[in-house]
């Protein structure tokens, strides 16, 4: 065991810089949405409410795999210009994980209590004020561990571009798997894949933790 | 290219007869993270603590792992059916979510309950089965509910190892015709009229079964 991992790492190395990539830009993407559809959705207007809905349950109600497909084999065929393969990767995954977070940052935004706002009227302030000082400076505390799960999921996710063909460590993988090596079998390749993708996430969680830790500290709880 | 009704027609009834297999993958796997759950939680709380330790180790590497890279680590160590090999994959990945969900509903039944059934010379295996399990389980069924439909979502990662579920004949159809718009889009529509009546449902169930300590949204996919 672990004897080839000398000629693993080099192979695989390439296909990490794509799926860090790929995770950058899903992240990005993702939280972007997140904010906007999650205040969207405790909008005062129906149809900012109805449209930021809608956009959501899609999201959530059809499966990450089938959304990358359309991205990648359906989108290209509607639209009259070509996006890239991690375009629509990246566009998959922000979506699909960008809803899911939107339900955090609504869930964080209704939990900050009633009176908050009410202080905040009396002080006269604006309604951009309001959330700008007041509210989200709050609830971004309250969704901080919620996003720092689904940045976890959102990284499990990006194995799946092996699909679109997208060179990521996975797809990295199964060219190694194909290609003739020293490397003894397969169950090796996909053990150290394993462990390397333990090791990226392993950060991404020990950070989790630590903010859920924080999020906790001098929080005074009615 | 537009939408061609008269194609569509002609490949529904094809993805339309893949839905056993994506329902029979769904329910398999459902069933074994409902089971291997519980044991997972239990021996969590085992009192012999080098097994303790080793569980929660095993729990967090397949949690942090892509299930993607665990299905093709399965298929290519085990001589298995693909079918079983992916209900089995998806079952141990998302047992590990739904031993979260246990440990919320055994962590909400009050310590006093155990004090009680030792007053009353109950032994461990006893006081699990007879006092806390049965106040710590239905509590936690909505939760429970909402992985059902997260498994359903999950099952087109199957297509990597060739289970023939519908986004796997969605994709024969296309690369033979060169058609992807009408499969790929047959197939959303599928998942998104299954799965989202179902989580409407299981939200409704939610709000009335009321809130749990630690069923927060936070880390919990819907």
């Amino acid at each position: 065991m672990f004897t080839n991992i000398g000629e693993f790492l080099p192979f695989i190395l390439e296909g990490l810089s794509t799926t860090v990539q790929a995770f950058l830009f899903g992240a990005a993407l993702a939280y972007s949405i997140a904010i906007v559809a999650g205040l969207a959705r405790t909008s005062k207007l129906a149809i900012v409410r109805v449209v930021a809905t809608i956009f959501v349950e899609l999201f959530r109600g059809t499966s990450l795999l089938v959304q990358m497909f359309f991205f990648a084999f359906v989108f290209p065929s509607l639209a009259p210009f070509t996006i890239s393969t991690f375009l629509a990767g990246g566009l998959a995954l922000g979506f699909n994980y960008g809803a899911y977070a939107s339900e955090v940052v609504r869930g964080a935004v209704l939990s900050v209590p009633k009176g908050q706002t009410e202080a905040a009227i009396s002080l006269n302030m604006s309604k951009f004020q309001r959330m700008r000082l007041v509210i989200l400076p709050q609830a971004f505390r309250i969704m901080l561990p919620g996003i720092g799960n689904n940045s976890i999921e959102l990284l499990k996710g990006t194995s799946l571009v092996y699909f679109i063909s997208l060179a990521d460590m996975t797809y990295r993988a199964d060219i190694l798997r194909g290609a003739n090596t020293a490397l003894s079998s397969q169950v090796e390749i996909y053990t150290y894949l394993l462990l390397t993708y333990f090791v990226i996430a392993l950060p991404l969680v020990l950070l989790t933790r630590w903010l859920e830790k924080q999020a906790s500290k001098g929080v005074s709880t009615a | 290219m537009t939408w061609d009704w008269e194609f569509a027609f002609e490949i529904f009834p094809d993805i339309l007869s893949a839905i056993g297999v994506t329902i029979g993958a769904t329910v398999a796997a459902y069933f074994i993270s409902l089971t291997l759950g519980l044991v997972l939680t239990l021996l969590r709380r085992s009192s012999f603590k080098p097994l303790a330790l080793f569980v929660a180790g095993v729990i967090e590497f397949i949690r942090m792992t892509p299930p993607l890279v665990q299905l093709f680590f399965v298929y290519f160590a085990f001589d298995m059916s693909p079918f079983l090999t992916g209900a089995i994959v998806l079952g141990v990945h998302y047992a590990t979510y739904v031993s979260e969900v246990y440990r919320s509903g055994i962590e909400s039944v009050p310590a006093s309950q155990w004090e009680a059934s030792k007053a009353l010379n109950f032994s461990t295996a006893h006081t699990w089965q007879k006092v806390i399990l049965p106040q710590a389980i239905p509590p936690v069924i909505p939760m429970l509910g909402n992985y059902l439909i997260v498994l359903f979502k999950e099952t087109p990662l199957l297509s990597g190892i060739y289970v023939l579920e519908m986004l796997a004949v969605a994709q024969m159809i296309g690369s033979e015709t060169y058609r992807f718009l009408e499969p790929v889009t047959i197939v959303g529509v599928l998942f998104l009229v299954l799965s989202y009546p179902s989580a409407l449902f299981i939200r409704y169930l939610e709000k009335r079964s009321g809130q749990l300590p630690g069923s927060s949204e936070k880390g919990v996919k819907t």
